[in-house]
């Protein structure tokens, strides 16, 4: 094991395959490469949104939001995990990672599906949105570029899985592997039944734009394409998940409250997301009640039941380990005393708040089936989607990031002032975005659309004027998130291509790692719990989650007392 | 053993739930089948609910039923700039026809509150979004599938059908109308 094939991270004790670094870099570097593509696209698509500014013309408009969308939720998100796959696998196996060959070979068939999507959309004539529905068509080449990114994407996933294999077979852990990594297997699993789907439904549409496929049913093509669409979610959520708990490992040394729980909870990822599209398709035609009851709650909401866990065990770990150093005042030192200066910390944070809190309720309350009734295809649903892949996801790979500059790039962080306030513009931002759409929504306003005012339609219609404001609100909060984005964007380019290398661990720019000095935090006599309050381990976490539960209860009630007020229908 | 460590106990799984973990999990689960039964509940006790009820058609189909309807009950013209756009008032508990096309709905319709209409619903192109507004009821309309609702307005005044299925380039032009009338002779609309 030590040949120069691998190096470890003096300060963080990490030990790094050296091929599998150079993938991770190529992967990260890349996402980050198309998160600034796709941020532009987002400044532009949401000046337009802006009712006062409305910057571009339609068909621009329309052109930019199918780039925004295909670009962040499918080229950011998933480089980004295949570089987290590697990272979860090799290094933290600290294995070789299995056949760098191949691992190259699905990088460039990523990054070429990149291209050749982009240029179609960039042509003007595949402006169709991410989600293509047929029978409106595009340029081939829209739907090339997604199959070829797909299939390296699927690469990626076989080395992730033969890495485990070999790290099995030569024993270079004891025991059963990391929680991190499993909740990365799990990610990893459900990518390559997204995938799957996704070859199901797209080769089909791509020879059908190609005139060899005569007709593709519009129901069944949204039945297949959400099965990747949405199960392509729960990628990201067990992939921000695993970081979470990274984070929370890698800041505070925290361990998980009990492994077995948070294992169970990701397995449940995995059980029930075959189930998931049908929250996407509460109201079409033709799907018995019952089917959509039993899909859109994933049989009986036992994969929310999995992300309400994580919500708890993440920041009750946390407070677990905090109590152990000391801070045990009240029930809420141990929050007050954390870092809040560290990005790496402060952005997960907000990542798991404003996941819970904003993305979690609204997606389940709009994933009632008769609740979607009033809410499908209104703004609302950007504002629900934001607060998961933007708040949550993005945001947690941010934060990752800020850990990865100096342990796996070697370089300081540039700019650590900015650095530090990035994820509160960047997440206080998006979330005051996120609840202005879904106000916006509430009203009425659509996704999608060029217009709210309607100057040249034939017929017309006047939202009020408080939708207005709403709209105005979203413009506003949005352009304080794209600057959180451009914080990132420009700490991480700086730091990676200009930054000074890192020498010891005072040189990291930011709050330094006590990731290697991380004392395993000792059980206390008496479990856990002793550290705590009434017999918890983590009261004030408790405390917090019954607040959110309030919270839950409340906005779902208010939900169904509006649904009752709208026409009745059968 | 943090998080990105093997588990220090090989028998990870024999260790014991914290009280915390176990409490959390009870309340969640609970919550989680509240929040599953209530949607059988609001079939049986709801007024909101959206029909299974479709069937498959194609253009041509859906358009000549259509046709025959606005031919039959259209009772006025509305004149825009783009040319006069027929409005219908079909008789309570009659099955009602709506197109979505590229970029209308068509026709517009008249309603009377307090009655029942099968609206039948269908896109003669591609995929279009049915949300009417301000009410807020909002469905998806595919090519190929008729969908029936059995609304019955209870508020009157004027409707509009705004398309929220991106539809191509004239998608934020595609509006239509339900007037809804309070009593069999008024005239709302124009
Ligand atoms: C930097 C902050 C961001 C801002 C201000 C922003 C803004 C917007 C706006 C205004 C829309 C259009 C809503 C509509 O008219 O329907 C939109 C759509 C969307 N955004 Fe973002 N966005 C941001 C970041 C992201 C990120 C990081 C992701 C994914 C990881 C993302 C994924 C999407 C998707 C999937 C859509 C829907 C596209 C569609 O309807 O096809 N956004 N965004
Ligand atoms: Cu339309
Ligand atoms: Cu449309």
């Amino acid at each position: 094991m030590s040949n120069e094939l691998f190096r470890t991270c003096p300060e963080s004790g990490l030990q790094f395959h050296r091929p599998a670094e150079r993938l991770m870099k190529a992967h990260a570097v890349v996402a980050v490469v198309i998160l600034l593509l796709g941020g532009i696209a987002a400044l532009l698509v949401t000046l337009t949104r802006w009712p006062a500014v409305h910057l571009l013309p339609a068909d621009r408009f329309y052109q930019l939001l199918t780039g925004h969308g295909v670009n962040m939720l499918i080229f950011w998100m998933i480089s980004f995990e295949i570089a987290i796959l590697y990272f979860c696998s090799s290094t933290l196996l600290r294995c070789r990672l299995a056949t760098p060959k191949i691992a190259w070979l699905g990088f460039a068939l990523m990054l070429l599906g990149i291209i050749i999507n982009n240029a179609a959309v960039a042509n003007g004539d595949a402006s169709v949105m991410m989600t293509s529905y047929v029978p409106m068509p595009a340029n081939p080449n829209f739907y090339l570029g997604l199959i070829l990114f797909a299939v390296g994407a699927l690469i990626g996933c076989f080395i992730f899985l033969a890495t485990l294999v070999v790290a099995k077979d030569e024993k270079t852990y004891e025991g059963s592997i990391p929680l991190v990594t499993f909740g990365a297997l799990t990610a990893c699993i459900i990518a390559v039944f997204t995938i799957a789907s996704g070859a199901i439904v797209l080769v089909p549409t791509w020879l059908w734009s190609l005139g060899l496929v005569n007709n593709i049913d519009a129901a069944m093509y949204r039945v297949v394409w959400w099965a990747l669409g949405h199960s392509s979610q729960q990628i990201n959520v067990a992939a921000h998940v695993a970081v979470w708990y990274a984070i929370a490992a890698i800041v505070f040394g925290a361990r998980p409250l009990s492994e077995k729980v948070s294992r169970v909870a990701f397995f449940l990822y995995i059980a029930f997301l075959q189930l998931a599209s049908a929250h996407h398709l509460l109201v079409d035609p033709g799907l018995s009640a019952e089917w959509k009851i039993f899909n859109t709650s994933y049989a009986m909401y036992l994969a929310v039941l999995a992300s309400m866990v994580h919500g708890l065990t993440v920041p009750g770990s946390i407070e677990v380990a905090q109590r152990a150093k000391g801070y045990t005042k009240g029930l809420f030192q141990w929050l007050r005393k954390a870092p809040w200066g560290n990005p790496i910390f402060s952005g997960m944070f907000i990542s798991l708040v404003g996941f819970g809190f904003l993305g979690g309720i609204s997606g389940v309350v709009m994933g009632t089936e008769q609740i979607n009734i009033i809410i499908h295809n209104t703004i609302y649903v950007p504002g629900h989607f934001h607060a998961t892949v933007v708040i949550g996801s993005t945001l947690a790979f941010m934060s990752l990031t800020y850990f990865l500059i100096p342990t796996l790039f070697r370089k300081q962080v540039a700019f650590p002032a900015i650095a530090r306030l990035q994820p509160y513009f960047f997440g206080l931002g998006m979330s005051v975005f996120a609840l202005a759409m879904m106000g916006a929504g509430t009203l009425g306003v659509e996704r999608r659309h060029w217009d709210m005012a309607f100057t040249n339609a034939a017929l017309g219609f006047d939202y009020p004027a408080s939708a207005y404001t709403l709209m105005g609100i979203m413009g506003m909060a949005g352009v304080v998130s794209i600057l959180g984005g451009a914080m990132y964007i420009l700490v991480t380019v700086v730091s990676v291509f200009f930054g000074k290398p890192v020498e010891s661990e005072s040189s990291f720019g930011i709050a330094t790692t006590t990731l290697k000095r991380a004392e395993p935090v000792v059980v206390p006599d008496g479990g856990h719990a002793a550290a705590g309050k009434w017999g918890f381990a983590a009261p004030g976490t408790f405390l917090l989650a019954i607040f959110f539960l309030l919270i839950f209860v409340l906005y779902y009630a208010v939900n169904w007392k509006y649904l009752a007020s709208v026409w009745p229908m059968s | 053993m943090s998080a990105i460590q093997p588990p220090a106990e090989i028998v990870w799984w024999k260790q014991p739930l914290d009280k915390v973990e176990g409490t959390w999990i009870s309340i969640a689960l609970v919550w989680s089948l509240i929040m599953f039964f209530m949607m059988p509940f609001w079939h049986i006790y709801g007024k909101q609910n959206l029909s299974s009820e479709a069937y498959k058609t194609t253009p041509q189909a859906f358009l000549a039923k259509t046709e025959a309807m606005v031919q039959q009950y259209t009772v006025r013209t509305v004149n825009t700039e783009k040319g006069p756009i027929p409005v219908v008032k079909p008789p309570p508990g009659s099955d009602v026809y709506l197109a979505g096309r590229l970029w209308q709905w068509y026709p517009l319709l008249e309603f009377e509150k307090g009655q029942t209409y099968r609206l039948h619903i269908s896109s003669l192109d591609w995929q279009h979004g049915f949300s009417l507004q301000p009410v807020n009821i909002n469905t998806q309309i595919l090519p190929g599938y008729e969908m029936v609702l059995t609304v019955t307005p209870d508020t009157d005044g004027e409707q509009t059908i705004i398309c929220n299925e991106f539809c191509g380039i004239g998608h934020h032009l595609m509006l239509g109308k339900i007037y809804v009338t309070d009593g069999a002779s008024m005239e709302v609309g124009q």
